[in-house]
């Protein structure tokens, strides 16, 4: 019997131990794991580090670890593409790390109702940001919300094909391509490599009967605002498709909503909303469309709606239309779903009512300026081009270094030992725009920071 | 408004039972039960089900027959009942059923409830078919149809649920008699006569870990198109397709005709013909292949047996057991509760054929491996 | 001291109205910082790059609340929820709901975890390279694995990444075509059944035998030379621990099919029995649940996927590995299904996961698995003989493992009072809503208990109390738990059905405002 009485092991103490046991009537564990032969048993020892049984132990060894890394916070980042660095408000962090919150799970809305009523404000919100009157609970992240987007058009219209925009992230494509298997096709689409805009003649050509869905981004992967929202929307309606739009949320309080130029399903990330970083682990996704039957039908996600109870003027929460259709054949290929995120999407919440319409309005404004900004200081050095792509930019823009004679990898390198975390290297993903890289500036970036990078950028081509 | 709720009470269902009739149809059997000293099940049974209503004396209303069909019950559990109709006490009879049904229907009850067994359940589907919603209380000797609540307990709580207005939903469930004379022989001669409709607890709980369920239509349509899509379209490949609301989905899914309550045959998703005989299946099948499209009728588990004869002992060697499809809604195979599939075909080499493990399909790409007794 | 049913327990009731009706316009939660005189002044006007349809005209109508009052809304909120650090959850049975240490939310709360970017140079994230690489050791101990991956968001996705696998594996081999099925049994976890489902497989399902263990016999009947594969838990979520799993694999190997184990269930297994020993190809660990890390409400949380070296080739890109100096993400994997994830997954759950385990160590982690089948065997015994209540396959004479799948049906036979106001009623005593199963219920009027090693002999004695009480109100009062809860954050819906109405649900404050405010 173990001597060790472990914190997170209440019944532990050997006394106890043996009185529970007593009390079944046996004499030890064996007694219930007899039930597994003997030659299905681990007769082995694992060689598991520790025990660090003192939490303070425990807390210095990981720290110890941790301090390995250098962070965002060290340095100055400029990364950006799917994980962006935003400010989290210190109320944003106090909710989400509410142990009620933290280590709640699948409890009904009675006991838990907090987390129901969290959730549906989420939802409120992001509905109010894209214009849409129905939004899910948070899929894994924006890769799976695009995925599963595509799959609810396919269950709507019976068709097997998607278009997807050109210019989407490999991470992102790579994860809807494995989730579209084996019922739907994906396609790209080309798109006008000085614009980054969507070649509609391309569109015209691929579009056809067997054609579900067509997705494009707003803002973009190469951070560029499509702005032919509305003719893309024309082209696929005529032929009786969706147009699903991905967007980063953040962009919302400046750039019109999806829904106002033909989105019929919109989706997007909420980790810029309040949510850490964590190395890419902060991502939720989130999918959004308007109030009718046949959407609300094929939503594979947990779906709260708002009702009323036996308590005159008290609101209830519960799952909305249990049984949603329709499985029924391949066509409508079917999803899976699970525990996902949910955390995060109360964090988003709390970051939206703190933000209110005029938060989000500034906090647009402020990257748009910035980066701007930062798109006019970095073209006054030389061996910088920039902008490469003709179309508006919210916070994320391409820096082309073809003539800086170093490659993006090398600039990347110098920047590092000046303690700047340089943009996103794209030249292996998008050749067509040659030694370049991704460059992401929020409103956490000062003047100062800004002139830091270019006097660095300057200093490791120039000098 | 008070929610009127229609009770109909067989006063002689289950007499046969417990004396070993099997049955009470028909006067004679009824005297010589009596003769035997039998108890009427159902005055008890429904009073059971009643008492779990009486809270709701002032939001319902009870519409009845008079005394022992209804009346006595109702008053024994509280209730002011609403009197209708007219009989002779002691000797009612199947028609007092029948034309209870049929008044009740016409005063638009919200519920019918009934309290007997297979013969009154036929009684009522001949009344007023699906006209309205109807819940059996399971009193009598045969309880063969799938129209009753597990008990009367039971009843009550759904009868509760229904006229409290909650989430309700009906479906079609079987009405199946036997042939007593043959039943008292030692001969099952099952014969699906119909479909009522009774409302069910479709147990609207969430799951949230899970996400979401599947409804009972769309499993249904799952079905239909698994066996749809592996139709094989051939001149010489015939489809005989059995009676039951799972299988007439198949048809519905194709445009065809159906039959409810008998045996189709189709052929490249044409039907050939409708309501089949033995001979004419026999026929049918010189210098054919052919699958069988088969459903659980009734609510024992039966597949074979039971409404489905004409699917006989010879038509099955003939087109050979493993060209059986069997499909189900998992909804129906976890109803008997681990109980195996049933089969009666009158053949006992055909029924040990067909007993072992079979594949079910219970959607689209969906199948389960389920036990066959005999 | 004596277990305390907790009969004058209330919870929080805040009766708190919807964010939006607490916004006052004007009101400020935050503001956001300002790009300063220099860049204002350059960029004086940054929408007019935007043409005008792409310049949003109205502001986007969130609500206006000044900082407190959104803090005490949502501190309200969270009071109006019962998380399992702060209950007694031994509810929520197969959920695994062990306590979840606070230190190690202080160190997913370290900047040089938080702060990191997925995109930076592998010299400056060697600390979480390291806790990843580690961690797979870890894992790979735990289920004598080659090789692990923890991209997958969540057990479910697990089980998907192991689908996608399977199809890999047959698309390979130009096969997969001819084995398009997947084998599970009904009391495997539904993800069992849907994430193969997704993947484009049919699935066939094993019914249980007559000791609800699966069915031999049907696997007999199931295999051919269509079977891809076969997904099960193993114990299954009624607690029953399946002996007869190798020859279950056997059958599945001798037609060619690849074999998945979930072990969603394994709290009660680490160190006591394995996948590897069982002869399993992968397999699946719940991180969040199996490893201390917390289920947020319902995720983040993570799946650690494992499987054997002929099958590593196909695991998503990228992995991480160690040169002996330096650890780095491989993105050499030609094979590879791809991603189920950006980047490399819930990267916190990873962290808090490895900091329980190494707490543990390895003697920690058997310990856990005594307690855990010790604490459950003990749950059931001082629940025996509660009126209308039973378990499942009571006759098998076999010990149940790290939990129970129990039935109401006696009581609601008896009383008319079932599980789901049973489920109710225990909110009034101050413990979570319990787990009662998946659909369809297979085993009626459920309720499956899982009480892990965490709760401590009072909480066990305490549920089983709380347990007893109901069930004497159902035999007694029948309609004080049918009307359940009474002292919970909010009460019974009045309209289900409103939830499928079309024309009633409302799915956001919009939605309710257009279609049923105005009714009121």
């Amino acid at each position: 019997m173990s001597k060790i009485v472990y914190p997170y092991i209440a019944n532990s103490v050997p006394e106890i131990k043996e009185r529970l046991l007593k009390k079944i009537g046996i004499e030890s564990s064996e007694d219930i794991f007899k039930e597994i032969p003997e030659h299905l048993r681990f007769k082995g020892k694992m060689n598991i580090p520790g025990p660090y049984l003192s939490e303070y132990e425990l807390k210095r060894h990981v720290e110890g670890l941790l301090s390995k890394n250098k962070s965002c916070s060290d340095y100055l980042n400029f990364l950006g593409g799917g994980t962006w660095q935003h400010y989290i408000p210190a109320v944003v962090d106090t909710i989400a790390g509410r142990d009620e919150f933290l280590t709640a799970y699948v409890g009904d809305s009675f006991a838990d109702h907090g987390k129901f009523q969290a959730l549906f404000e989420t939802a409120s919100m992001i509905g109010e940001l894209v214009d849409m009157d129905v939004v899910n609970t948070p899929t894994y992240d924006w890769a799976n919300a695009i995925a599963i987007s595509c799959r609810m058009a396919a269950r709507i219209n019976g068709r097997r094909k998607v278009l997807l925009v050109g210019t989407i992230s490999p991470g992102r494509l790579a994860v809807v391509d494995n989730y579209c298997k084996p019922d739907l096709t994906v396609e790209l689409l080309k798109y006008d490599s000085e614009t980054g805009l969507v070649d509609l003649n391309d569109l015209k050509n691929k579009v056809s009967e067997d054609v579900s869905a067509v997705y494009f981004e707003n803002p973009s992967y190469l951070g560029f605002v499509e702005i032919q929202g509305e003719l893309i929307s024309k082209i696929v309606h005529d032929i009786g498709a969706e147009v699903i739009v991905g967007v980063d949320p953040t962009s919302l309080g400046v750039l019109t909503p999806p829904a106002q130029y033909g989105a019929d399903i919109v989706c997007g990330e909420l980790q810029p909303l309040g949510i850490h970083m964590q190395w890419g682990g902060g991502l939720s996704g989130f999918i959004a469309t308007r109030d009718e039957k046949k959407y609300v039908a094929e939503y594979p996600s947990l779906m709260f709606g708002i009702t009323t109870t036996i308590q005159e003027g008290e609101y209830g929460f519960g799952e909305v239309y249990y049984e949603r259709t329709s499985y029924a054949s391949r066509e409508n290929g079917k999803d899976f779903i699970g525990t996902t995120t949910a955390l995060y999407g109360i964090a988003a919440g709390v970051y939206m009512a703190l933000m209110g319409p005029q938060g989000m309005r500034d906090l647009g404004i402020g990257i748009m300026q910035r980066s701007q900004y930062a798109m006019e200081i970095l073209s006054e050095i030389k061996g910088v081009k920039v902008p490469l792509i003709k179309s508006p930019c919210f916070k994320e823009f391409i820096v082309n270094f073809d003539d800086a004679g170093k490659t993006v990898t090398e600039i990347n390198r110098d920047l590092l030992a000046q303690n700047i975390f340089g943009g996103k290297d794209i030249s292996c993903e998008f050749p067509v725009y040659g030694n370049s890289s991704l460059f992401c500036i929020t409103e956490i970036h000062t003047k100062d920071d800004i002139k830091r990078l270019a006097v660095a950028l300057d200093k490791v081509i120039n000098n | 408004m008070k929610k009127t709720l229609g009770l109909i009470v067989n006063p002689v269902a289950g007499m046969g039972g417990r004396v070993g009739l099997k049955g009470s149809d028909g006067v004679e059997i009824l005297e010589r039960a009596r003769e035997l000293g039998a108890k009427p099940e159902s005055p008890l049974r429904t009073t059971e089900t009643l008492k779990v209503l009486t809270g709701l004396r002032n939001e319902v209303e009870i519409v009845t027959y008079p005394g022992e069909m209804g009346e006595n019950e109702a008053r024994e559990a509280g209730f002011e009942p609403q009197v209708i109709g007219t009989i002779e006490e002691g000797k009612t009879t199947s028609l007092d059923t029948i034309h209870a049904a049929r008044e009740m229907a016409d005063l638009k009850v919200e519920l019918l409830l009934f309290a007997g067994g297979d013969g009154t359940a036929r009684n009522i589907y001949d009344a007023i078919g699906g006209e309205l919603p109807t819940l059996g209380i399971p009193a009598g000797v045969k309880i063969h149809s799938a129209v009753y609540a597990t008990n009367p307990h039971n009843a009550g709580e759904l009868v509760k649920l229904v006229l409290q207005g909650n989430r309700i939903d009906v479906h079609e469930a079987e009405v199946m008699d036997i042939d007593e004379d043959g039943f008292r022989e030692g001969r099952v001669t099952a014969k699906l006569y119909g479909y009522l409709q009774v409302p069910y607890d479709k147990r609207y709980v969430q799951s949230l870990k899970s996400g979401r369920g599947v409804g009972e239509e769309v499993a249904l349509s799952g079905i239909a198109e698994h066996i749809i899509e592996a139709m094989e379209e051939h001149v010489d490949y015939l489809y005989i397709i059995g009676p039951g609301t799972t299988t007439r989905t198949i048809l519905e899914k194709l445009g065809v005709q159906n039959t409810l309550l008998g045996v189709d045959v189709l052929c490249n998703k044409q039907v050939v013909a409708n309501d089949v005989t033995e001979t004419q299946l026999l026929n049918l099948l010189e210098n054919k292949k052919a699958k069988i499209v088969i459903t659980v009728i009734g609510g024992q588990g039966y597949i074979f047996g039971r409404g489905n004869q004409q699917i006989s002992p010879r038509v099955i060697k003939k087109i050979g057991v493993d060209n059986i499809m069997i499909i189900a809604t998992k909804n129906k195979v976890i109803s008997l509760k681990g109980n195996p599939f049933l089969v009666d075909t009158g053949d006992s080499e055909t029924n040990k054929k067909l007993s072992g493990y079979v594949r079910v399909t219970t959607g689209y790409h969906e199948q389960m491996i389920y036990r066959v007794d005999s | 001291m004596v277990a305390k049913v907790r009969k004058n327990f209330q919870q929080a009731h805040w009766d708190e109205p919807i964010i939006y009706e607490m916004s006052i316009p004007g009101s400020r939660g935050i503001l956001v910082p300002d790009p300063g005189k220099e860049i204002k002044e350059r960029i004086k006007n940054p929408l007019n790059v935007l043409p005008t349809v792409m310049q949003r005209k109205d502001l986007p109508r969130l609500p206006e609340l000044s900082q407190k009052h959104v803090l005490a809304h949502y501190l309200h909120l969270s009071q109006e929820t019962l998380g399992s650090n702060i209950t007694n959850d031994i509810s929520e049975g197969t959920c695994t709901m062990k306590y979840n240490p606070r230190v190690n939310e202080v160190l997913v709360a370290d900047p040089r975890f938080s702060e990191l970017h997925p995109g930076q140079d592998e010299d400056t994230v060697q600390g979480i390279l390291e806790i990843y690489y580690k961690f797979e050791q870890i894992i790979k101990e735990v289920s004598g694995m080659d090789k692990v991956t923890f991209q997958p968001g969540g057990g479910n996705h697990a089980v998907y990444t192991a689908a996608s696998l399977v199809r890999a594996y047959w698309a390979e081999r130009g096969k997969l075509e001819e084995r398009n099925e997947v084998i599970t049994t009904i009391f495997s976890h539904p993800c069992d059944a849907a994430a193969p489902s997704t993947a484009g497989f049919k699935v066939i399902t094993l019914y249980p035998d007559e000791q609800g263990l699966p069915d031999i016999e049907a696997l007999k009947k199931a295999v051919s030379h269509h079977t891809a594969a076969i997904f099960m838990t193993n114990p299954e979520d009624i607690g029953l621990y399946n002996p007869q799993v190798d020859q279950f694999v056997k059958l599945v190997h001798d037609v060619g099919g690849l074999c998945f184990y979930d072990q969603a269930n394994a709290n009660a297994f680490l160190g006591v029995t394995r996948a590897r020993e069982t002869g399993f190809d992968m397999c699946h660990f719940n991180v969040h649940k199996t490893f201390g890390a917390p289920h947020g409400s319902s995720g983040p949380a993570n799946g650690a996927f494992c499987c054997t070296e002929n099958l590593a080739k196909y695991l998503p890109s990228p992995s991480v590995e160690y040169d002996g100096k330096k650890y780095f993400l491989n993105f050499d994997h030609p094979d590879s299904i791809g991603k189920v994830r950006e980047f490399m997954g819930t990267a916190g759950v990873i962290l808090r996961a490895y900091a329980w385990t190494i707490m543990m160590g390895a003697e920690g982690l058997r310990e856990t698995a005594d307690i855990s089948v010790i604490n459950n065997n003990y749950l059931m015994k001082q629940l025996e003989g509660t009126p209308g209540l039973n378990y499942c396959f009571p006759d098998n004479g076999l010990r149940r493992q790290e939990q129970v799948r129990y039935t109401w049906e006696q009581l609601k036979e008896d009383t008319g009072v079932g599980t789901d106001d049973v489920n109710r009623r225990i909110a009034d005593y101050g413990i979570e809503h319990y787990w009662t199963s998946h659909h369809p219920w297979v085993i009626p009027e459920p309720m499956t208990l899982e009480p892990c090693e965490t709760y401590s002999v009072d909480d066990i004695d305490e549920y089983a109390a709380v347990v007893k009480q109901i069930s004497k109100e159902a035999y007694e009062t029948p309609e004080l738990v049918k009307e359940a809860p009474h002292k919970s954050a909010s009460h019974r819906r009045n309209d289900e059905a409103a939830l499928d109405d079309p024309d009633k649900w409302a799915l956001t404050w919009r939605a309710y405002e257009k279609k049923i405010k105005h009714l009121k």
